[in-house]
């Protein structure tokens, strides 16, 4: 018996999502760019919102059956909801939000490590904080299925790391249907087991998130993913490889087949940055030059003119990358997938 | 030209203040504070002033109990024709109140719409206390519906859904996150429109009449008095300059009051 089952149509203004899930007891995420109706899919669930026909089944229980006419109200479904921004009661304390709902949370409180601000007010609470309380509150009723939305966007940077992993480490311990939705891939890769990539009202692709970033799809999975996409056109090489001569200009080898109009995609972090070709097993060397780098911890997001590499912050200091320098690109033909050659 | 500028912004701002204070303070100064509290003892003014509060009491909390509730319905339900209700429900706020008074006499009076129904049941309105409630109550409301739709509208729909989703059901969620909530705007709503219904006048004049120790109200003795007792009516106007700083004074200190009661528990020591 699947925990949690999803078949619905919901109106949006300008598509209807359509979606079909089933959710075990696991993490699911699904990412989407903002306005694919990810906060909808959610509200659907909990009852908040209805769709247009389907049903939202949990265990044997029918929440929502359009077929058979029934909707419980949000009230009679048992599901832990943690807003986005959290939406605690701001004139009640933390213990009163918790308990809000009933059920014993002495527990809780321990585990999510709230104790000590048991009589503070969420005002008064840091981010990370109040995301725990917003956890304390939607477990303490023992509901059936875990929805989160956006659970990392109201946290800063520097904390969002660690955060990230406790939360990961929490999923796991509850072992319940958890239906989580992201804007960010990365954060949908580090909490959740199967993510599913949500675009114009579809469910583009789902798997782990090792296999969207393995064989992603299509481009929009690809970039999604924090992938270059580079189109071109493939054809076969002389040595065995697939030459993809590029929109942009130079070729890309890669050890994928494909022939025709395709699309070159290949990770920022698979590419090095070096000042001259170097002479490595690597097949592919582009003279580019530097666009733009942006710090984020501690690596750099090089943008060049044809792709974007990833490179550690002391490479980039050692390298001394400045915007307008020439560079060369490199990466192997065995870190390039082509879309659409299967 | 600047310092003309900033010359003729200083004299309309005391032209202003001079005009909306100086017969405020004319009360206080003609008479001696002694006679004014003397002139509260008049037989006439105890009787009005029972009349207004038991009036008013019961006409504020009819308001309250009915137009709260009425608020948050209007506030978070979006239907056809909610456009057009916020605006019939403001209404009486743009009418003289001596029309409302006629309105009124036109609905519950002998010859009025409901007036059969009544005279069946024995029951008759015009020119008594109930008179009085009702035109209080049609007057003030109007002040307290606004103020308590606004209040419930600037409630995070989000926390309601939060807290339906924790298993609340709606009257639960109406008692436990809408109404703390908005309290701080319904208690402004409300002391504004309680200041309105204790100064309402036209309406109950000719809806209620003013009889002494019936239908007379406070507003209406001044009236009753200032030709014949003119101390008595200026000892009233001081009352009602009184209750009305007051009122003012508690809204406006009403903010810091919550401010204060945050920073309270940010510093209470966590046992």
């Amino acid at each position: 018996m699947v925990p949690l089952r999803i078949d619905l149509s919901l109106p949006r203004r300008s598509f209807d999502l359509e979606l079909r899930l089933e959710v075990g007891a696991e993490t699911l995420a699904l990412v989407g760019p903002s306005g694919s109706g990810k906060t909808s899919l959610l509200r659907a669930v909990a009852g908040l919102a209805r769709p247009s026909r389907g049903s939202v089944v949990c265990g044997e229980d029918a929440w929502f059956d359009s077929a058979r006419r029934v909707d419980r109200r949000p009230e009679e479904r048992s599901v832990g909801y943690v807003f986005q921004e959290y939406a605690l009661f701001p004139h009640l304390t933390v213990a009163q939000n918790v308990t809000f709902g009933g059920g014993r949370v002495d527990g809780l409180l321990h585990r999510l490590r709230i104790e000590h601000l048991e009589r503070a007010k969420p005002g008064e609470l840091s981010g990370g904080e109040r995301q725990r309380v917003a956890i304390a509150r939607a477990l303490a009723r023992r509901p059936r299925v875990l929805l989160l939305d956006e659970p990392m966007a109201a946290l800063d940077p520097h904390t969002r790391g660690t955060v990230r992993a406790e939360l990961h480490d929490l999923l796991r311990e509850l072992a319940l249907p958890a239906l989580l939705v992201t804007h960010d891939f990365e954060d949908a890769a580090a909490l959740a087991d199967r993510v599913g990539v949500l675009a114009d009202g579809r469910l583009r692709q789902l798997g782990t998130a090792a296999d969207l970033l393995g064989a992603p799809a299509d481009p929009f999975v690809a970039r999604l993913a924090g992938a270059n996409v580079l189109p071109g056109v493939a054809a076969r090489a002389p040595n065995g490889l697939t030459a993809v001569l590029l929109d942009a200009g130079p070729t890309v080898y890669a050890a994928d087949v494909a022939s025709g109009r395709t699309e070159v995609v290949v990770y920022p972090w698979d590419v090095s940055l070096a000042r001259e070709a170097p002479d490595d097993s690597a097949l592919n060397h582009i003279h580019d030059e530097i666009v733009s780098l942006t710090p984020l911890g501690n690596r750099a997001r090089v943008r060049l003119r044809t792709l974007t590499a990833e490179v550690t912050m002391p490479s980039a200091e050692r390298l001394q990358l400045r915007p307008g320098e020439a560079v060369v690109a490199s990466f192997k033909a065995t870190q390039v997938r082509l879309l659409g050659s299967g | 030209m600047r310092a003309l500028f900033a010359a003729s912004l200083a004299l309309a701002t005391a032209v202003a203040l001079a005009f909306l204070l100086l017969p405020v303070a004319a009360i206080f100064l003609r008479v001696p504070p002694g006679d004014l509290v003397g002139g509260l003892g008049n037989h006439v003014t105890r009787d009005a002033l029972l009349v207004s509060l038991k009036t008013s009491a019961i006409a504020h909390g009819i308001v309250l109990l009915v137009a709260t509730p009425a608020a948050y319905v209007l506030a978070r339900r979006r239907f056809r024709g909610r456009g057009v209700i916020l605006t019939l429900v403001e209404l009486p706020l743009v009418l003289p109140p001596a029309v409302a008074g006629i309105a009124l006499l036109a609905a519950f009076g002998r010859a009025g719409l409901l007036g059969d129904g009544l005279d069946a049941l024995g029951i008759q309105i015009p020119f008594t206390q109930a008179a009085v409630v009702l035109a209080v109550a049609f007057v003030e409301s109007p002040f307290y519906f606004r103020g308590a739709i606004a209040a419930f509208e600037a409630v995070d729909g989000t926390l309601l859904d939060a807290a339906r989703t924790l298993g609340a059901a709606p009257a639960r969620v109406f008692a436990r996150v809408a109404l703390p909530l908005a309290a701080g705007g319904l208690g402004a709503a409300s002391a504004l429109a309680l200041a309105r219904g204790l100064g309402e006048f036209g309406a109950t004049i000719i809806f209620a009449g003013s009889l002494q120790g019936v239908t007379q109200t406070l507003p209406l003795a001044v009236y009753a008095q200032f030709e014949q007792d003119f101390d008595t009516a200026l000892a009233i106007s001081a009352l009602f300059i009184v209750v009305g700083a007051v009122l003012l004074i508690a809204l406006k200190l009403y903010p810091w009051f919550r401010f204060a009661s945050i920073f309270r528990s940010r510093v209470a020591p966590s046992t």
